[in-house]
């Protein structure tokens, strides 16, 4: 049998809003592992063409900087939500 | 500053005191009720440092003198879980909050239905895999120790010794702290504090290490740069599948290794410390690892050729002279590996004593018989395990030396608890995931893991070289490190790749076939869909337990006052008085969950299982709650919801219409019975002085009859003086007289008066719990327990009569119990003790009649309401039993 639909389709902005800050914060850690991945693309340090390393080094605390930035902003703006909403779910 | 031995071992010892006392203090003030504090988000991002161990400490510099940049991989996954919250932790941390979750084990064993296996199989898997850890943080601490005293005055230590007394004073901490309680929600917060103390300790050492290597040593930002662009360590080796397969590692591990699921779930009591710790979390680790690459570079370059890199944290500052920074960066390095082992073995205590112990003691017992120390037994097992993880790791750290670097034994352990992943995830997100299937999975992944990893980091003594080079009994395909002639590959990739890939494999294929339990199925409904409102169906579809039963089953695992504030509460909310509820099933779900919280959820359903008769859910239970829509369940709830309002009004209602035909008969019985007190000792009197006044009577007679004249007038006087008492307390025009005392000397009093002795009841007192200064009327006071006692003496049926007085205070009530031994009041009885006139019937009429009217209780009732305290009677504790409570002080209000 088929279920009736609890929420309804579309929401008023901020609900809407809500919504894509959660996707956002779902998607952070995908976009972390793709810029992590790059290193795979690398040639070895030490090799001619081999990615230098300082540069190596930079690159992966830059884009461990980058999410730990990234996440205080969602964080935040998730939590100026979230008191607004008055929480999801039972306390 | 000149080092020696003892300013080291002095430091460390007054380290440790000052650890101590901040854990005491934080406990302190969390049971004062003052701690709010302590539960910020702040520190609960520095406990879930417990990440970085001595393993990080020491170990990042060493791996990454030998692997470059690889040395990350253990942060980045972690960092991606924490980022990336909102897709596993904030579920599990909801989860561990709806089902009161106290471990690892208990969330996977409570997902498929409560199973005891499952629980068991998890902790042994725990336990091989964090053993080596813990020994890996004492040959950390010793190691350090060593290196540090090489060359100092006052010798070298004794590496075997220092890591026996490390053992020995961790497990004192852990059993002190991390034991003290069977605390229903299994936080610690005195831990947690000294574990944020100490995040802050290791993450200060070694950034000053790092900022004196790069702005002391390497000549600034440019300047290291320059170096580690020319250093003999390439960064990127170019070994990708390492890169990719340790980072996922790092990342199951974080949540699978049972400490970081204390610290991140259970110790957790707020969903938004997440969204703080979401960000500070990776930001922390990446400061640990910011120097890492600094270290190692100039370590590289200024010491000897051959020092052991694992120690460049350390030999750095020594060699360059400078004994402070030295002294800092030893005492980081020991806070890494103390709170590590901490944390790690309350986690894994709970877990054998919730998961191991507990099962084989119940199933050791007859159903009827779980005996009265279960609490205690519970807690000897939970310090028992600490002791036993402990000596494992001490004996582990024995038999493997301190040959291996130790970065490859940590990854051991990682690659061991990752064998939990598969269940934890397909359990948290698969409704389809069945016990079968996760036992398999867990079974086959553990035997993976230990054939291909864990077995051969022993040496060659377990494994021998034949079985490595040709397979057991020269089964070619199952060589340790080429299994299925999977050749060629690194050894640690390897392992991971074959063991969660069988795991994964068995626990996918075997819960499609198999078909779960209803309970299972009940549960994984609860754990997927934990953020949806309405959650189906209850795991008790009948009640047919005995509801006092249930409350001295509560009281042992709970404690007393625990258990009587959670059946009174629910009492309340079912609309009734006094601390007994119905045993609905919603109502014995909330109870079982609360058993939960302190010896796990399989232990609680069996617990709860042998007092319930009937099945728990059945396949029709859940059929019946799933062929509704969710409109109607929408609807029905709300119908029911004010069907159950309704059910309380008319409960209450009924309550108080028994109450007042009862107390009509009363009335009468009053009346009547009022008239015959009266009339007997009055007629005696007319009978006697009729016979005083006529003549004849020898001088001897005439005496004899004035006498009983005036005992039967005193009978007379005290009745109605107590009639009057009652009426004049009900009134309230009593007058109370505040004076100061002890509470034991208003209890001696009593018991003196009311004769006790005389009777031959025993009395059971605590004197130093007695020892209560109060300001109340002592006078009134003394006559309730004078009532109490001498109800004791004359009703206590029991052989040996004993009446046990017990005290305690509650915010500032003092409350005292007087429980006798004998066979208690029955039920229907209870509800009318407290009323005038109410003198039992039917079983006691054995014993003599008692002489009194029946007006003590009421008496007593009104004296308490006067005093304001109130006086209860107190089921489940083995016979008659009343609670009076009273303010310490009496308000002057009321004077």
């Amino acid at each position: 049998m088929a279920r009736a639909p609890r929420r309804p389709v579309f929401l008023p902005p901020a609900g809407y809003r809500q919504r894509r800050l959660r996707d956002a914060a779902r998607l952070l850690p995908v976009a972390g592992i793709v810029l992590l991945l790059i290193p795979l693309l690398w040639k070895p340090s030490g090799t001619p063409q081999g990615v230098g390393n300082a540069a190596a080094l930079l690159y992966v605390f830059g884009v461990w900087a980058a999410l730990v930035a990234g996440a205080r902003l969602l964080a935040w703006l998730l939590r100026l939500d979230a008191e607004e909403e008055g929480g999801e779910g039972p306390p | 500053m000149i080092l020696t031995f003892n300013t080291l071992v002095a430091v460390s010892l007054g380290y440790v005191a000052m650890l101590f006392a901040v854990a005491f203090a934080a406990d302190r003030r969390a049971r004062a009720g003052r701690g709010g504090w302590l539960r910020s988000p702040l520190i609960y991002t520095l406990s879930l440092s417990i990440y970085c161990t001595a393993w990080t400490f020491y170990g990042a510099v060493g791996y990454a003198a030998r692997s470059g940049l690889e040395y990350l991989t253990i942060y980045l996954g972690p960092s991606l879980v924490m980022v990336g919250w909102w897709w596993v932790v904030r579920k599990l941390v909801r989860i561990g909050r709806a089902q009161r979750i106290t471990s690892i084990a208990d969330l996977v064993s409570s997902r498929f239905g409560k199973s005891v296996p499952i629980g068991a199989l998890v902790t042994l898997i725990a336990v091989a895999g964090v053993t080596p850890y813990i020994a890996l943080q004492l040959q950390s601490i010793s190691l350090t120790f060593a290196a540090f005293t090489e060359g100092l005055e006052g010798g070298r230590a004794d590496v075997d010794f220092v890591a026996l007394w490390t053992a020995i004073g961790l497990a004192v901490f852990t059993i002190l702290f991390g034991t003290r309680n069977l605390d229903p929600s299994e936080r610690h917060h005195g831990i947690v504090m000294a574990v944020a103390v100490e995040a802050v300790v290791k993450l200060f050492a070694l950034l000053a290490v790092g900022v004196f290597v790069v702005w002391g040593l390497g000549g600034g930002v440019g300047g290291i740069l320059d170096r580690i662009d020319r250093a003999p360590i390439p960064m990127w080796q170019g070994n990708g599948g390492r890169w990719v397969g340790l980072t996922f590692l790092s990342a199951a591990a974080f949540l699978t290794l049972p400490r970081m699921f204390h610290v991140l779930v259970v110790e957790n009591d707020d969903d938004r410390h997440l969204a703080v710790a979401s960000w500070a979390f990776p930001l922390y680790v990446l400061l640990m690892s910011l120097f890492v690459v600094p270290i190692a570079v100039v370590g590289l370059d200024r010491l000897p050729e051959g020092s052991n890199p694992d120690l460049f944290v350390l030999a750095l500052p020594i060699s360059e002279g400078h004994g402070g920074l030295a002294l800092l960066a030893f005492l980081g390095g020991f806070s890494s590996a103390t709170s590590m082992v901490i944390v790690a073995t309350i986690a894994l205590a709970t877990m054998v004593s919730n998961h191991i112990v507990a099962p084989l003691w119940l199933s050791t017992r007859r159903p009827d018989q779980v005996s009265r120390d279960l609490r205690g037994t519970i807690l000897l097992a939970r310090r028992a395990s600490v002791g036993g993880v402990l000596s494992l790791g001490y004996v582990y750290f024995q038999i493997t030396g301190s040959g291996v670097a130790l970065s490859s034994i940590g990854l051991i352990a990682f690659a061991g608890v990752a064998q939990i992943l598969p269940a934890l995830l397909g359990g948290v997100f698969w409704r389809g995931g069945t016990a079968k299937g996760a036992g398999a999975g867990l079974a086959i992944g553990a035997t993976v893991w230990a054939w291909t990893l864990f077995l051969p980091s022993f040496g060659l003594a377990v494994i021998p070289a034949t079985v490595l080079e040709n397979g057991p009994y020269g089964l070619d395909w199952l060589r340790p490190r080429a299994l299925f002639g999977l050749a060629g590959l690194d050894p640690l990739l390897h392992a991971v790749i074959w063991s969660l890939l069988l795991n994964a494999t068995a626990f996918t294929l075997v819960s499609l076939l198999t078909f779960p339990k209803p309970l299972e199925r009940l549960q994984g409904a609860q754990f997927v869909n934990v953020f949806e409102r309405a959650q189906p169906g209850r795991a008790w579809s009948r009640s047919g337990a005995e509801v006092e039963d249930l409350l001295v089953l509560a009281q042992r695992v709970l404690g007393t006052e625990a258990a009587l504030d959670l059946f009174g509460a629910e009492a309340g909310r079912q609309g009734k008085s006094g601390h007994l509820p119905d045993p609905t099933p919603a109502f014995l779900q909330r109870l079982e969950r609360e058993l939960a919280g302190s010896v796990g959820a399989a232990a609680a359903h069996a617990l709860v299982g042998q007092l319930v008769q009937g099945p728990g859910v059945s396949v029709e239970d859940l059929m019946a709650v799933a062929g509704e829509t969710a409109q109607i369940l929408e609807y029905s709830a709300r119908l029911e919801q004010k069907s159950a309002e309704q059910e309380r009004t008319a409960r209450a209602l009924r309550e108080a219409n028994d109450k007042l035909t009862q107390l009509a008969r009363q009335k009468d019985a009053f009346l009547s019975r009022i008239s015959h007190e009266l009339r007997t000792p009055m007629t005696a009197i007319r009978s006697f002085s009729s016979l005083l006044a006529e003549d004849g009577l020898s001088p001897l007679e005439a005496q004899r009859f004035a006498r009983i004249v005036e005992a039967e007038a005193q009978r007379m006087t005290r009745l109605l003086d107590d009639l009057l008492d009652l009426s004049v307390l009900r009134d309230g025009q009593v007058s109370l007289k505040r004076q100061h005392g002890l509470l034991a000397d208003v209890i001696d009093r009593a018991l003196l008066s009311a004769g006790v002795a005389r009777a031959g009841l025993r009395v059971l007192r605590d004197p130093g719990q007695e020892a209560v200064a109060i300001s109340t009327d002592l006078d009134r006071l003394a006559q309730v327990f004078i009532n109490l006692a001498s109800n004791a003496a004359k009703y206590c049926d029991a052989d040996r009569p004993e009446l046990r007085i017990s005290v305690h205070r509650r915010g500032g009530q003092v409350i005292v119990d007087f429980a006798d031994n004998g066979s208690g009041i029955p039920v229907p009885e209870r509800e009318v003790i407290f009323e005038s006139f109410a003198r039992l019937s039917g079983r006691r009429s054995g014993r003599p009649e008692p002489s009194g009217a029946g007006l003590g209780l009421a008496i007593c009732r009104e004296v308490m309401a006067r005093l304001g305290g109130s006086i209860a009677y107190l089921p489940g504790q083995g016979g008659a039993a009343f609670r009076v409570a009273f303010p310490q002080g009496l308000a002057a209000a009321a004077e």
